[in-house]
Parts: C-alpha cells; structure tokens; sequence
C-alpha cells in the first residue's frame, strides 16, 4: 500500500501562508514554470527549471538546503520517493502536512470534491462531515488545469459531489477545457438529478466522456432505504437516473454486494433490465473493510464465496440482458468460472495488494487481488489456480 | 459513533393498505397463477397467494410483496414510481406503432417452377403477362413505399418463384436506392426464393446491393422433396447447393431458411432440426401450417389439429433445449420472439403476434396483379376467393385510400385483444396478438370464438408452456433470456 498523506519539513514557507498544489518537475522543460504550482523535484542530481518552490526527500535535505536557501523547500518523508514528474501534491504549510492529489502512473486518481453528504451508508468508506469544505472544489480547479491532457481517467467523488452546487458545475466546465478527452467519472448518490433542471444543465456542460456511476441496493425501496440510512432515497435516485439518460448522460449503477443486498440481486437485475433498460453499465462490487463497514462488520460482512450464486445469476442474466455488465473489487478464486471474463482490475493500485495464497497462481494478473484492508475479514476459500 | 437506524425505520407505515395495480391473472396449472402487469411482466403465485393478494391481505413480509411492488402490480407508502416506470414501459412496448409500416412484400410473380400441393398461391404457367408484376405497378408500388413514415423500410420479393422474374427485381432494386438517397431510410432487401434457379450472376447482384436470402428447407432430403415436387424430384438438392453457394457469395448470416410443417412432418420433428442443424443455421422457426389457399382445397389442413402439432412442436422444443444443454446453441424462432415479449421491455414487431393488428400497419402487400393486401395470408385468403383485406390498388387509390381503407381499419380495431370477450381478461393478452386474417378464415369474422380458436389454443399452449418451462429451471430461464432480444 502507498501512503499518500503525510507530515513534511519546510524552510522559507510562512505557517500563515496558504495550502498549495504543487506540480512536480524533474527538468527545465519547456513552457515557463507556474510560479504557484510548479515545484522542482529533488533527487540529488541538479537541473533546476528555477520554480519557486523545490520539494525533496528527507535523504537530500541538507544538499537541498543549501542549493536552494533562496526558494520555498518542502521535505518529504522518504515514503513518498516515488512521486515522479507530472505528479500534484498538496502542502499545508500550517499544518505541514502534504496530500498526494495526482499521480500520473496511477490507474485512477480519484478527487474528492466534499466530505458532505445526505446518506449515510452502511458501508460508507468515505464517512460523510457536515462541514464548510468549499475549498476542496476551489482547489480542484486549480490543479486541474496542471494535468497532462493525455491523463488516462479522472474520477470525482464525495461526500456528494453534486451537494457542492456552483463549483460542481464549474469543475466539471474547467474538466471539459483543460482535459476534453479524459473519461471523467463521477460517483454520485443520482438525487440531485430528479431535479430535469440539474440534469439538463449537467448535460449542457458538453464534456464527451462524462459519465456518473450511481448506486442502487435493491429493487425493494424500503432495502434501498435502509442500506443508505436515507428515507425516500430509492425513489429520487430512479428519478436521477431516469432524468440523465432522458437528456443523454452515461449512467453506470454500482451495487454493493453484501448481507442486506446479496438475496436481492436477482430482482435487481430484473429490475433494472426492465425499468433501466437504458442504462450504460451495471457493476457489482466487492465490500471494502474500511470506514463505516469497520462499525457494520455484522450487518454486512458475508464470505463473497457464500453469494458466488447469486452473484453468478445476476450477471448471466443481464449479459443474457445485453446490458453491459462487470464485477469488480473480486478475486477471481471467489467467483464461479462462468463470470471471470466479466471480472475487472478495479480496485486503485495505492491500495491493490495480493496475499500469500496468491503466490504461484495461474490467473493472478488477471485478477483485481485486494484492497489492503481485506486483512480484517477475508474469504476462506482464496486459493491458487493451478 | 454515528448511530444507525434499523431496517424497521425504513419500513412503509403498519396502517398503510397497498392499492392493487392493474392487471391480468390466469391459471397456468392446477395450483398456480400467472399473473402479468401492463407492460407485460409476469410472475407466477400459487393460488393462495394470489387470493390472498387480491383481498389485501399479503403482509409486506410475505417474499411474493416485495416481488408483486418492484413489478408495479401494487402500490404502496414505499415507493411512489410505480405509475411513472410502468407508463413508461408501456409506451415502450407501443412505440412501434407510430413507425407504421416497415414491411412492403412485393409479389413479383406468381409463377412457379415447384407444385407444393400446400403451396397458396403460384401458378404452373409460362404467360408471363399474365402473372408477372409489370414495371409500371412496380413504380407505383415504390411510390406508396416510401410514403411510409417508418424509419426502416424492408422490401421483400415474394411469389411464386420471384427469381422468375429477376429483371423486376433489378429494376425495383435500382430505383428504391436512388429513391432512398432523397428519402434516406434504413432500406433493406429480402428475397424468399427456393433457390432452384439461382445463378452465380443473381448472387452477384445480390452482393453488389446487399440483399438477404430466404430459402425454403422443410427438412431432410426424403420429406423436403415429397412436400416440394418439382421436375427432375431435386428440390432439396438444388435448395441445399443453392444454400452453400449463396452462402459464399454473401456472407453465411445473409442466408436464412423457413420450414412449412406438414402432416409428414409431424413424426420427424428431430430429424428437420437435425437437418438445421448440420447445414448450420442458428435455429428453426417451427412454424404451424396456415389454413389458406391450397393447403384447405388438398385437405391438408385439416389433416392435423392443432394438438397434434402442438405435440410436434413441444417435442422439437424439448430436443433444442437438449441440444442446448449438450453445447449446441440452437433456437426455436417462435420461442424467441415470444420470448422476447415476456423477458423483455421490447416489442419484437411480429406480424401475426401484435394487437393491434400487424396487417397493413406493420406489414402490407403489393401484389403481381397491382392489388394491395393487408397481408400475405390476406392475398392467400383472396386466392380462395374472400376479398376481405383487400385495400386498393396501386393505379387507382392513392396511400390514404389504402391505408385509411375501412377493410383495412374495421378489422384492426374489431379485433383489438385489449377489447376483445376472452382476450381483454387473459393474462396472456401482452404476449399474444390478433389475427383477423385467421379468423375470417376459419371462423367467418375478424375475432372468432376463442374457445374454438386454433390460434388461441395453440399459443395459449405455447406460452404456459414456456413460463412452466422457465419456473421449473433457472438455466432454461437463461438460455430463454440469450434468445430474446
């Protein structure tokens, strides 16, 4: 697992001065550095673009010190040594404390746009704060503009993203100037989106490869409604979802696979074949052991192995369906033999680990492996293919 | 610690009285009920269930409740959607209807080379002018063509044996396209041929404009030659020859074959599909014998009833999900599109299984002589002298008169099964359709008595059958989904 929050040193950087994003560079490249973002990277060996700012690692902080005692200096615990060009951080110099917001070898960045939300799920891994977090959107839009335009995806998260109102809108319009053919994804609860208005405007925003992947829990409201902790929440999230293919949104539905919702999913597909039949993609997802889930473990924690069937129908019958179908977040060893071509790598590389089982197995790069949390609760059926 | 609610919270009002939707029930055997909402859903309760339903008395803990809300056959506190996504499902399955007609069968000549004694229409004759389409009605066919609003107009030349007449075709072929690059519809061709005068030039000009094959193959090499008599008894060899050359010439997907079933079929259902199968098509569509034409006058109609065919085709049914179950993919076409009726939110467009009625306004008829049918068994229906779905002719009526013609709207509305005694209470209504053309045929009007309805005996069958066949196994129910569609 990559660590990708810290504490950092600094020399020539007031405490009062404000949280920064940092682009990193490794050469004196071509166009003139950004003298609020760019940040020259450090590693021992000089060729200095002249940036105002120089992050380095603790091994080469004395060298750094005194290169470059005129600049802002940010000092790195050595952990984060592979960060690399083209990669963001955040530094707060009150705080000292450094976020990784961009890596540009991940497999996905995710941003989250707020930590507010009006669910509360059972198995939240991002547990919702009412609180002022407008600056997380104000720094979006500054580091978006940083990004290399080849950036292979972008992800936007919460909180709900859409709660966020204005900037929600403003970021997905800087996405749509600065990275025109970057697939953004947004993770969203839909609610907002039974409002036609909102839909509409998302619509207008005209970035190409915009899609929201949107969770729905049973075909029953009141499982629905439970599991999200919100009442009359399954209503306005089929509203959502039927209001942004009516303007022509990209709509994945994302279902958590876990005990309250494992038993339905055969009338879920049902459901969303007949009533959703318009939808772009439905994936089934695997419980990550982390935030509210770690408090839920009884009311949610089920051997994957113990659903394979109802796993295994659900997706037969919407490929059966013609919907576009995946699971993700699974090890293939857990899942009948019928559905691995429908296993995706989903789960972000930071946090992707294999266990000791894994060793010497046939399929083990076409397997999505785990999240580093999974040492909480595990299958006991993880195996090796031979 | 953030405190979360229990399930109970979320949970509708104890007083809460759910409202019952509207829908259809009818027994599917002695002990349980099918029961099918408006857009066509079905589910299957046992008869306890179902009355216990209707009296309000089901408890939401009941595992049937759930089922019977997320299907929109109650309504309650929980949810209040239901209305939204069940109209929306409806107006899906109507949709079709306000593309209008995209099938034009244009019958180019009624002669023949073959002597099916079941065969309705063709002709044993060399006058040409006598029973070829002439190019004149050809363009005033056209014209009416594409004053079809649909989006997608298929054109399909008919006989007789069209490829008797293949100059027409060319000539049909060559204007529709230029017609089409002003009119800009999805434009297709079809051509039913026995392929026993295929010619590698007709294949090539095939090619050149994309047109479809379909061939006649009534089953192996014994039975197809005894029901296709033609000069030199080699009906099936020069079908099966002329299948593998239009094969290479177009693309194996091109080519398609239909089977007439008759009496002799009925014991060798296995070795037709058999015969399908190691010619390697992708499935059969086993299809009943009509009661038009030649096939009342040689008694060959009633030389079988409906049961028995009905034996024949749950045995070939049967034998196709066995080769299913063995690794052979294989469908039964009638299964299919009925299928795709129960499983899904879509109207396959079938002709002769759409209420209101397909004729005219989903498919209609040019034929040879410039008279227009409502179909092609009305054309049949009119060879044995009933005239009843006549609606103009292509000199003489313009497209209003035709197809706002009273022998044309009459029967469509008469015979409308959302209105019709037995067919507006059915729970099997959203699978089934109305054929007024039948009817008139056998019973004289355009709804019939139902009780003695070979066409509702026989697909009434079929769908229990099918739904019976998809609550006893979830894999059949599977396989049954990959056919839809």
């Amino acid at each position: 697992m990559l660590r990708l929050s810290g504490f950092a040193a600094s020399a020539n950087i007031e405490e009062s001065a404000p949280r920064s994003a940092l682009r990193l560079m490794t050469s004196p490249t071509c166009p003139t550095p950004n003298p609020d973002h760019d940040a020259y990277l450090f590693r021992g060996n000089t060729s200095d673009p002249g940036c105002r700012w120089v992050v380095t690692f603790e091994e080469h902080q004395a060298v750094a010190e005194k290169l470059f005692s005129d600049r802002r200096l940010v000092v790195l615990p050595d952990y984060f040594s592979y960060l690399g060009e083209g990669d963001v951080v955040r530094f707060a110099p009150d705080r000292k404390a450094v976020r990784v917001l961009f890596r540009k070898e991940a497999n996905a960045n995710y941003f989250l746009l707020t930590e507010r939300c009006n669910h509360l799920c059972l198995m939240c891994s991002q547990p919702p704060k009412d609180i002022d977090d407008r600056w997380l959107a104000k720094e979006i839009l500054e580091v978006l503009p940083l990004l290399p335009a080849t950036t292979p995806f972008l992800g936007i998260t919460g909180g709900e993203p859409t709660l966020v109102g204005e900037d929600f809108f403003e970021i997905l319009s800087c996405a749509r100037d600065h990275l025109p053919s970057t697939p953004i994804h947004i993770l969203s609860n839909g609610r907002t989106f039974k409002d036609r208005a909102f839909a509409q405007r998302y619509q207008a925003i005209g970035h190409r490869r915009l899609s929201v992947g949107i969770p729905i829990y049973s075909a029953d409201p009141e499982v629905h409604d439970y599991v999200v902790q919100s009442k009359g929440a399954f209503d306005e999230t089929i509203r959502g979802i039927m209001n942004l293919k009516a303007v022509g949104a990209e709509v994945e539905i994302r279902v958590v696979v876990h005990k309250q919702t494992y038993d339905g999913l055969a009338d879920l597909s049902d459901f969303i074949f007949r009533n959703l039949t318009f939808v772009d993609h439905v994936t089934f997802m695997g419980l990550e052991i982390t935030g509210f889930t770690r408090a839920n473990m009884d009311k949610l924690w089920m051997d994957p192995y113990d659903y394979r069937n109802e796993l295994r129908a659900a997706v037969q019958y919407l490929a059966a369906a013609r919907i576009n179908v995946s699971v993700y977040n699974h090890q293939l060893c857990l899942l009948d033999d019928s559905i691995h071509r429908f296993a995706k790598r989903s789960i972000s590389d930071w946090k992707n680990e294999y266990v000791d089982e894994c060793n010497g197995c046939a399929k083990r790069d076409g397997c999505g492996g785990f999240f580093s949390s999974s040492n909480l609760a595990r299958s006991n059926h993880i195996r090796a293919f031979s | 610690m953030t405190r979360f609610a229990p399930a109970s919270d979320f949970r509708r009002p104890v007083d809460d009285r759910y409202q019952l939707a509207y829908f259809r029930f009818s027994p599917l055997d002695d002990e349980r009920y099918v029961l099918t909402n408006q857009a066509g859903e079905y589910l299957v309760l046992p008869r306890a269930v179902l009355a216990s339903f209707v009296k309000h008395e089901l408890p939401s803990t009941h595992p049937a409740y759930s089922r019977l809300r997320s299907r929109q056959f109650l309504f309650d506190a929980s949810s209040n959607l239901g209305r939204d996504l069940l109209s929306l499902k409806v107006r899906t399955k109507a949709k079709r209807l306000e593309n209008f007609t995209s099938l034009h069968i244009m019958v180019v000549s009624l002669r023949c080379e073959h002597s099916c004694p079941y065969c309705q229409v063709s002709r044993q004759s060399e006058d040409r002018s006598a029973f070829d389409m002439s190019e004149e009605t050809a363009e005033k066919a056209l014209a009416l063509i594409f004053q079809s609003p649909s989006p997608a107009i298929k054109i399909e030349f008919q006989g007789g044996e069209p490829l008797l007449n293949f100059p027409l075709i060319q000539h049909v072929v060559r204007r529709a396209e230029q017609i089409n690059q002003v009119a800009g519809r999805s434009l297709q061709f079809v051509i039913t041929t026995n392929l026993a005068v295929v010619t590698d030039e007709i294949l090539e000009f095939c090619r050149q404009h994309r047109i479809l094959i379909s061939t006649s193959l009534d089953g192996p090499a014994a039975l197809h030659n005894a029901n296709r008599p033609r000069p030199g008894k080699n009906s099936y060899e020069l079908a099966v020859a002329g299948i593998h050359k239009a094969r290479n010439a177009l693309g194996h997907e091109r080519v398609s074959a239909l089977m007439t079933t008759t009496k002799a079929s009925l014991s060798q259902v296995r070795t037709i599909i058999d015969e399908y199968v190691s010619l390697d098509f992708p499935g059969i569509f086993l299809r009943p014998l009509s009661p038009y034409g030649f096939a009342v006058k040689t008694k060959f109609y009633a030389a079988y009833d409906v049961d028995r065919w009905l034996d024949f085709y749950f045995e070939g049914l049967n034998y196709i999900l066995d080769l299913n179950r063995n690794g052979v993919p294989f469908k039964e076409f009638y299964a299919a599109t009925i299928l795709t009726k129960m499983l899904t939110p879509f109207e396959p467009g079938y002709v002769d299984l759409m209420s209101p009625a397909g004729i005219g306004i989903s498919a209609v008829v040019y034929n040879y002589d410039a008279s227009v049918y409502a179909s092609d068994e009305a054309r049949m229906l009119a060879e044995m002298g009933d005239k009843t779905f006549l609606l103009g002719n292509v000199h003489e009526n313009t497209y209003a008169e035709i197809f706002g013609a009273d022998a044309l709207l009459d029967p469509i509305e008469q015979s409308f099964a959302g209105s019709v005694p037995m067919c507006s209470e059915c729970a099997y209504e959203p699978f089934c359709g109305s054929d007024p053309v039948f009817h008139t045929a056998t019973h004289g009007d355009f709804v019939g008595l139902k009780t003695r309805s070979g066409f509702c005996n026989r697909n009434m069958s079929i769908f229990k059958r099918l739904i019976a066949l998809m609550e006893s196994d979830v894999a059949t129910r599977e396989l049954f989904l990959s056919w839809a569609n």
